[in-house]
């Protein structure tokens, strides 16, 4: 069977969620094998989990090298020469897009992005989300080894043991010229969970009316330990800052429980959360679009139902 | 330094955007078209570059005629000229076709890295097709070092420094010249074209492209060329509104029991 290689995303030697749902998605496709970059003692950190999660294979590129990217995409590129693997899976982020649309114009290869699904067969098939979720669409790849990134949280984790027989992988010497990294600045990002990795996201927009007021929102964020999220709106009044926006141009998420707090539901802000499983809606608006789509919507005054659902879920913890 | 600007026009996101039944492309005539939001703040990077340094700044597009329009908004702000790869044969390009003809139409319109410009400027990704990696690959074609979602740049002699922001933390990043930059949202607030600036648009030159002037051949380009196809697309079903109440004193009270009912607590 042809490996899959699954790009091992980690900081600082703590892994990503998505590399194990990516290690899942592979076996569709073949065996999976975890590639991981950086420092000395990465992998070393990370095997067992990788083990635990169906990797058949680890390749370990040990390195220290400043490039920024440039030894990720060399790994993957030398990797696709070696073993010609079915796919290359990558999780969305930043990173992972740009390498991935690297690796792929290096290796001519097909580049299927943010992608919900994969599946085998006689080509590999993805399946996009695209518009926000307004439209699904299908596509395959027309060349070997597809480089594929693969949208957080759209595959259910399923452990399986794997052999994890770790090979190490020289990374080579960059070919072009590479920028270099001079110092980094990693968000802390305190105790809530990550925005696109949440089961649950309270958000708030203009309708919260300030800075200081989205304590409210935080507040029931952290009841159900939720992650905290805001509308554009909300954030170019400078009531949230930039990187919890959700929306068109700001992140897609696709929570389990979405509660929007004083949002209207500009399509550009539906755009980033109308594949919610379940969305709740308050606004003072019965007009507002948002209630089109939510599965329970309250017309009333967010300052009095907030604080009232918090307490109700604290009883019910209680 | 001379700089080049990748632009592209891309369905406005405040309107509804469709795919078009035929050949799952988007359909373009159905939309409102604009230049992307975060294209206008790349041109306002590159004429703030040129401001302090001097030099030409240069709009590059490929894209249907229609895109006349961007190039003309980008010229308004103030850049200088433009190229622009206009093919039917182009319709239907996947992403890494896209990099390649780019970094061609650069090479041929604008002249070689170090020679024809010093840097190229872009936006950190489109927002009508999220691949969000084009400036990094028309970098890796070109063979120079990608300096992506920037929230500032700092350009000193022949080297260019960028903060790069994104959801995962700053990464300060340095490179030589020449290179390429793709801006994030947070880099400036672009400038509105003045009546001035406008009216000069008109006279400035723009040179229209076709493939075969770009050196690039029909096959490497166009839908039926793609790495990837797109074999079905549908609109999902509009989800449909539930239950809606007016609060009557106790609607925190109904939520928590009908997240109750969904055992989502």
């Amino acid at each position: 069977m042809a490996e899959v290689l699954v790009l091992v995303d980690h900081v600082e030697g703590e892994i990503k969620k998505v590399s194990y749902e990516l290690l899942t998605a592979a076996r569709a496709l073949g065996e999976p094998a975890a590639v991981v970059v950086g420092p000395a003692g990465t992998a070393g950190k990370l095997s067992d989990g990788l083990k635990a999660h169906g990797a058949a294979k680890i390749y370990v590129a040990e390195t220290d090298s400043t490039d920024f990217l440039s030894p990720e995409v060399s790994v993957l590129e030398s990797l696709i020469g070696s073993v010609n693997p079915a796919a290359v899976l990558i999780g969305v982020s930043a990173d992972g897009k740009e390498i991935a649309g690297r690796v792929a114009v290096r290796t001519n290869s097909a580049l299927l992005g943010d992608v919900v699904g994969v599946s085998g067969g006689d080509a590999v098939g993805v399946t996009h989300s695209v518009f926000g979720g307004a439209y699904i669409a299908e596509a395959k790849a027309n060349t070997e080894h597809p480089v594929i990134t693969v949208r957080p949280g759209s595959v259910e984790i399923e452990p399986v043991d794997g052999a994890g027989v770790e090979e190490s992988v020289q990374v080579g010497a960059a070919s072009g010229r590479s920028a270099a990294v001079t110092s980094r600045e990693p968000i802390t990002g305190g105790d809530r969970p990550e925005l696109t990795e949440a089961s649950v996201v309270v958000s708030g927009g203009r309708g919260v009316g300030s800075a200081d007021d989205f304590a409210l929102v935080e507040g029931l964020a952290d009841s159900l330990g939720a992650a905290v999220g805001a509308s554009r709106a909300a954030v170019d009044s400078g009531y949230y800052p930039h990187q919890f926006q959700v929306g068109q141009t700001g992140k897609t998420v696709s929570p389990q429980l979405y509660i929007a707090l004083g949002i209207s539901g500009a399509i550009q802000h539906r755009a980033g959360m109308q594949t919610s499983k379940t969305i709740i809606a308050v606004n003072k608006d019965a007009e507002a679009p948002i209630f089109e789509i939510a599965d329970f919507g309250v017309v009333g005054d967010l300052f009095k139902v907030a604080p009232q659902l918090k307490d109700e879920i604290a009883k019910r913890k209680s | 330094m001379n700089i080049v600007v990748l632009v592209k026009q891309v369905p406005d996101t405040y309107s509804e955007r469709k795919l078009s039944d035929s050949d799952h492309t988007l359909d373009r005539d159905a939309t409102d078209a604009v230049l992307d939001e975060i294209n206008e703040r790349a041109v306002e990077a590159a004429l703030q570059l040129k401001e302090a340094n001097g030099g030409e700044v240069t709009v590059v597009t490929i894209g249907p005629d229609r895109a006349t329009d961007a190039i003309r908004k980008a010229l308004s702000m103030g850049a200088d000229k433009a190229v622009h790869l206009s093919d039917e044969a182009i319709h239907g390009s996947c992403a890494v076709q896209t990099a390649k003809a780019l970094a061609k139409v650069i090479s041929t319109a604008v002249g070689a890295p170090g020679e024809g410009f010093d840097l190229v400027l872009a936006g950190n990704e489109a927002s009508d097709g999220r691949a969000g990696a084009v400036p990094a690959m028309v970098a890796d074609v070109l063979g120079l070092p990608a300096l992506t979602h920037a929230r500032e740049i700092t350009v000193s002699g022949s080297s260019v420094s960028v903060k790069r922001e994104t959801d995962d933390g700053v990464t300060h990043l340095t490179a030589e010249l020449p290179a390429v930059v793709s801006v994030g949202e947070k880099i400036n607030e672009p400038r509105y074209p003045s009546f001035k600036g406008i009216m000069a648009a008109k006279k400035k030159p723009v040179t229209t492209l076709s493939l075969a002037d770009a050196g690039i051949d029909a096959s490497e380009v166009g839908i039926a060329n793609a790495l990837t196809s797109v074999t079905s697309s549908q609109p999902k079903p509009p989800k449909s509104a539930g239950e809606k109440i007016e609060d009557e004193g106790d609607a925190g009270a109904k939520i928590a029991a009908f997240l109750v009912s969904q055992k989502l607590i």
